[in-house]
């Protein structure tokens, strides 16, 4: 059975929050992430009958979003090409962890270094990181780590396969950890390279 | 019938965000959770991801501008 209207803008409503919060770190800008909302909405609900299941409301919500900011922007780009949030054959990207930089014998005069730089980051220094990252690794950490949606949503949402969920997650945090080592530097908690070295 | 045989550190760390995400098998998180219990390396390493993933989930937000939610709200009474 097809939604309703007034069912639909509950459910909308609901997920508002999330909704502006994930098109606000796709598009990096407030006018724009409205517009892509709007644009959002309109087309949900032209394409209502597609929702088989309120309950996967959610992420029905999050797919269509990431379509629509992806045509979108091809749109503005206006030089059309195969495009989807990933070229994963430019995946390299694997294996940095902040925790293994952190706790090292030289930062040990800290009493508990990685204590030290989860207390002295900043919520901008976060978004920032994310700010930082390519588009087809801000939306899944998006997706997990902000709006805390599981792997079968991030799939559903994404029209991925699970397993490539779970392997581009491991890359954009490893590639997010990577970004805040250096925030690390910045707040003074690992030395910078002596000369001549390079981490 | 379970055992304690431990998976120990290599298969602990490739499990680890899955395991903190919540997204491992039942066997699985069982074989990581014995694991951090007798590995103080990879449970601090397990509680600094923990940390990192709240203060990330700490970033959502329910606040919309307000010009957001009635523009929504006014699209969808046209519909």
């Amino acid at each position: 059975m097809t939604i309703s209207k007034d069912a639909f803008e509950t459910h909308v409503l609901a997920i508002l929050g999330p909704l502006h919060g994930v098109a606000r770190r796709l598009t990096k800008n407030e006018a724009d992430a409205e517009d892509l909302v709007a644009e959002c909405v309109t087309r949900a609900w032209q394409a209502r009958a597609s929702l088989a299941d309120t309950r996967a409301f959610r992420a029905w919500m999050f797919r269509i979003l990431t379509n629509t900011f992806i045509s979108e922007r091809r749109k503005m780009l206006a030089r059309p090409r195969e495009e989807q949030l990933v070229d994963e054959s430019s995946e390299r990207e694997n294996g940095f962890s902040l925790f293994e930089r952190l706790h090292q014998p030289f930062l040990l005069w800290f009493a508990n270094p990685e204590q030290e730089f989860l207390d002295k980051l900043l919520r901008e220094d976060l978004d920032r990181a994310l700010a930082a990252l390519p588009e087809h690794y801000r939306v899944v950490v998006v997706l997990a780590d902000v709006e805390g949606l599981k792997y079968g949503e991030i799939a559903e949402a994404l029209d991925l396969p699970i397993g490539t969920v779970r392997s581009r997650l491991a890359r954009a945090r490893s590639a997010l950890q990577r970004t805040l080592w250096s925030v690390a530097r910045d707040h003074g908690l690992h030395t910078a390279p002596a000369a001549g070295t390079h981490g | 019938m379970s055992d304690t045989h431990d998976i120990g550190c290599e298969l602990a760390l490739k499990r680890l965000l899955e395991f903190v995400d919540g997204e491992l098998r039942e066997g699985e998180h069982d074989g990581v959770e014995q694991h951090l219990r007798i590995c103080r390396n990879c449970c601090s390493r397990m509680e600094f991801e923990s940390r990192l993933k709240e203060r990330l989930s700490a970033l959502s937000t329910q606040e919309v501008p307000s010009t957001t939610r009635d523009r929504v709200r006014d699209l969808i009474k046209r519909f």
